[in-house]
């Protein structure tokens, strides 16, 4: 009997110019494989199921356990990412696409530099004084420790940007990553000196006030983070942060 | 008024990104390279904590005994100046960054809670959850976004270091770099250069790292004439989950919250773990190390889970395993300080370690040796500084759980100041200081590797690289089995000649980049199996069944390896420990 195998379905482009192309691939089954596997397996084997040459995926990949960020793609339609999808919970032929809100790259590779630059313009950081020996930082308690640590989880795999309706080039929103970062740091003893300043970042367009509550975020999110919890509270805030800013003009 | 110093730092992981944050402070300019966007660095798989005595438990801890811990740990091969130094340096370290928020885990008091690793009978690791290197991470890029926005950081992510670039002095003048995406070769020039690139973990094919841990840059400088140091020193994880891609690390601090490990008495007993009777249940490190029981340091735990497995026969149902066991531990206890790494098990494994023994096998997961720097983390280059995994200054023959992010931070910090006094002491280069010539040679080899004919698959090459040497040169090593290692890469040195990449465009072909990283990654892993020959003893995490005790008289000395182009391989001679605070004496927990 020959051996158990999968079946891919990979959306191939050369380069952003390029037009895109599926590849059909058939590997052999092993216990435990996920999507990256696979991948490797086709690098070390670079031949379609026609058995075509063709050349090894080009898509980002780091520490393979969900923690980098670095491998998020579709995969039979859905953002998430491609190490800890289990081939075995994939119904076949798995389709593998990149995300199609950023900038395509090649392959399954796409450029999110944005959400780094969203972390900028709401001064996600402690403005700390200096790296010197200060002594220990502020007293937090555990009950705080819980609700800043699930926000910090967040990878920047940008599953919820992609998922949102509202996330695209005419609204120019922000997206559930960035907001929940302002949460985090609003929360900080030290961080909240720059609140005010962050709250304004996320007022007008593209900000807070872009998202549709459609909860797709929330659900995508592969660390599970409370993202709508964080769109309500900041939202709030943003909008407090309006209204004392209008009669203080 | 002269400009203000530019310093080029390659890696964006904590060693990196501490030294950057220093270079700002001190006013200074950074370049920093990196091949993935910083935040997505290997650091962020670190999971169970930050060592420093901070003596919060009322137990006496100090930075002597955490110096002495990690001595003894790593059974005295490190240089003593430099891990007293680091110690002395942990507590701020833990302080500055709780300033920069990292949502360290708290007492009930609001205060930073520490727990307990291997190879110390303190409670001195701080953590957040068990994704502490995660939250470490974040901190010092948040830092380092900061110092961006206000211009004194400029990001290459997305380019990979090829080369130093060296001047007819041997001073390093700055390094030449590739972009991976439009594959261009570049020069940028430097006041210093500091390396914090990592481990070396694909070496081994799979282990606990990122596939980015390739140990090509480090590579890349030794061969330019670099020393790499004590390369022969690798650390086994004992507990790790075999996968198909990697050996994802379970994290120690599972033992350090309570976790066993253990076996069934009987040989082939083919019921779930869970069923065993208590009885039934062999916990082989608690019984073999009353003292330390399940936290002996990695290296004797390895050890004591190979001897169970392969001596003893007793794997779980004759499979190479044992069981990591939480589920004595109270659920809201271990979702609130192991949360990120059962979280992990039960996607990878599709079975939930709050009700199910874990089942774990040791997987490669840190070298300590590294290339070979001064008390100031300075390499034999001048101008060329290297912190973090990817140096060799801290952790002896062995390291200590949780050691390695201080070590990168403390690191980190100290060749950032360095690099900064250093700038412009070198005086002013010739011309481009070599920089043309280099890209050239970059450029050359480049061309060679795109033009190459033959038959060979360079992902194929890896494997078979990564299947002998997890054979030969991890936990137990025999001289033959080694020597076969070596002429195995040999080979492969050859072989590699006739790569044929199938990809042949010049447009993000990551298959190009790996192709590049392989032949660094063969080169350097001479400097493991013959500096493994060379070293006829034990001592941590280098074990020699035929030569099972540790010999001071010969080997208390740093392994030294040159690289030499000849094919019989890197030079080695040996220099001198520093032990003048605390006297060797013998290893035995």
């Amino acid at each position: 009997m020959a051996n158990k195998t999968i079946q891919l379905e990979i959306k191939r482009q050369a380069n952003p110019d390029a037009p895109a192309v599926w590849e059909r691939f058939e590997l052999e089954w092993r216990p435990g494989m996920n999507v990256t596997s696979a991948m490797m397996d086709i690098a070390a084997n670079p031949v379609t199921a026609d058995g075509k040459p063709t050349t090894p995926i080009t898509y980002d990949s780091s520490c393979l356990e969900e923690i980098c960020g670095s491998c998020a793609m579709r995969i039979n339609g859905k953002a998430r990412m491609a190490c800890s999808a289990l081939i075995d919970n994939l119904e076949q032929p798995i389709k593998l696409e990149p995300l199609s809100k950023f900038p395509l790259v090649r392959d399954l590779q796409v450029d999110r530099s944005v959400l780094f630059e969203n972390l900028k313009v709401v001064k996600a950081w402690v403005p700390i004084d200096g790296t010197y020996d200060l002594g220990s930082g502020p007293r937090q308690y555990p009950q705080e420790q819980e609700i800043r640590y699930p926000l910090s989880n967040c990878i920047s795999c940008t599953c919820c940007m992609e998922v949102c309706p509202q996330f695209n080039e005419g609204t120019g929103f922000v997206g559930a990553a960035t907001i929940a970062q302002v949460k985090l740091f609003n929360m900080h003893p030290t961080g909240k000196v720059l609140m005010e300043e962050r709250l304004r970042a996320l007022a007008g367009d593209g900000g807070i006030q872009e998202c549709g509550y459609a909860q797709n975020c929330v659900e995508a999110c592969p660390k599970s983070i409370p993202l709508t919890d964080a769109i309500s509270d900041v939202g709030r805030d943003v909008m407090m942060q309006q209204v004392k800013d209008l009669l203080r003009s | 008024m002269a400009a203000s110093p530019r310093i080029i730092v390659v890696g964006g992981g904590l060693a990196g990104l501490s030294a950057v944050i220093k270079i700002a402070e001190a006013g200074g300019t950074t370049d920093l390279f990196s091949i993935v966007p910083v935040k997505r660095s290997h650091s962020v798989c670190a999971q169970g904590g930050i060592n420093a005595a901070k003596n919060l438990k009322g137990e006496g801890d100090t930075t002597w005994q955490h110096f002495d811990d990690s001595i003894y740990g790593g059974d005295f091969l490190a240089n003593q100046t430099p891990v007293k130094a680091m110690c002395e340096a942990a507590p701020g370290i833990i302080d500055l960054l709780d300033r920069m928020g990292v949502p360290f885990n708290r007492t009930p008091e609001g205060l930073l809670d520490f727990r307990r690793f291997g190879g110390t009978l303190y409670n001195r690791t701080a953590f957040a959850g068990a994704t502490t290197g995660q939250q470490l991470l974040y901190a010092l890029d948040e830092q380092v976004r900061r110092s961006e926005a206000e211009g004194k950081v400029k990001k290459y992510e997305g380019w990979e270091f090829l080369s130093a670039i060296i001047d007819g002095k041997g001073v390093c003048r700055g390094i030449v770099a590739m972009d991976l995406r439009t594959m261009e070769v570049r020069a940028f020039a430097a006041d210093a250069v500091i390396l914090a690139t990592g481990g070396i973990g694909a070496i081994f094919g799979k282990s606990t790292n990122s596939v980015v841990c390739t140990g090509s840059a480090q590579s890349a400088v030794f061969q330019q004439g670099a020393y790499y140091a004590n390369g022969e020193f690798i650390q086994v994880h004992p507990t790790c989950i075999p996968g198909e891609d990697k050996l994802r690390l379970m994290s120690e601090s599972a033992r350090g919250e309570g976790g066993r490990v253990w076996v069934p008495k009987k040989a082939g007993d083919k019921r779930p773990g869970r069923e065993i009777p208590e009885g039934e249940r062999w916990y082989f490190l608690e019984e073999w190390y009353p003292k330390y029981g399940n936290l002996v340091p990695r290296d004797v735990a390895t050890r004591a889970i190979y001897k169970v497995i392969y001596e003893l026969g007793l794997g779980i149902d004759g499979q190479p395993m044992v069981y990591l066991d939480l589920t004595h531990i109270d659920r809201a206890t271990l979702d609130r300080k192991l949360g990120g790494i059962l979280e992990i098990y039960e996607k990878f494994v599709g079975v939930d370690p709050h009700v199910e023994p874990m089942k774990i096998f040791p997987g490669m997961h840190y070298t300590m040796g590294g290339l070979w720097v001064d008390n100031d983390q300075m390499t034999n280059v001048p101008g060329l500084l290297a912190s973090g995994e990817c140096e060799y200054q801290y952790h002896g023959a062995n390291r200590l759980g949780a050691n390695s992010l201080v070590s990168c931070i403390h690191g980190g910090f100290v060749s950032g100041i360095v690099a900064m006094k250093y700038a412009g002491s070198a005086g002013a280069q010739e011309g481009d200081g070599g920089a043309a010539q280099e890209v050239a040679r970059q450029v050359e080899l480049n061309k060679k590797l795109i033009n190459n004919q033959g038959g060979e698959n360079p992902f194929k090459l890896w494997r078979e690289l990564g299947e002998v040497m997890t054979q030969h040169a991890s936990v137990i090593r025999y001289n033959k089995g080694l020597k076969l290692a070596d002429e195995k890469v040999v080979e492969l040195l050859e072989r590699y000649k006739k790569v044929n990449l199938s990809d042949k465009s010049q447009w993000a072909n990551t298959s190009f980049a790996f192709a590049r990283q392989l032949y660094n990654m063969m080169e350097l892993s001479r400097t493991i199996t013959l500096g493994a020959i060379l070293r006829d003893e034990s001592r941590g995490a280098h074990y020699k069944p035929d030569f099972p005790e540790r010999n001071d008289e010969k080997f208390l000395k740093t392994t030294k390896a040159s690289f030499t182009g000849a094919p019989d391989g890197p030079k080695f001679e040996y220099e001198v420990v520093d032990t003048q605070y605390i006297k060797p004496r013998p290893r035995k927990y």
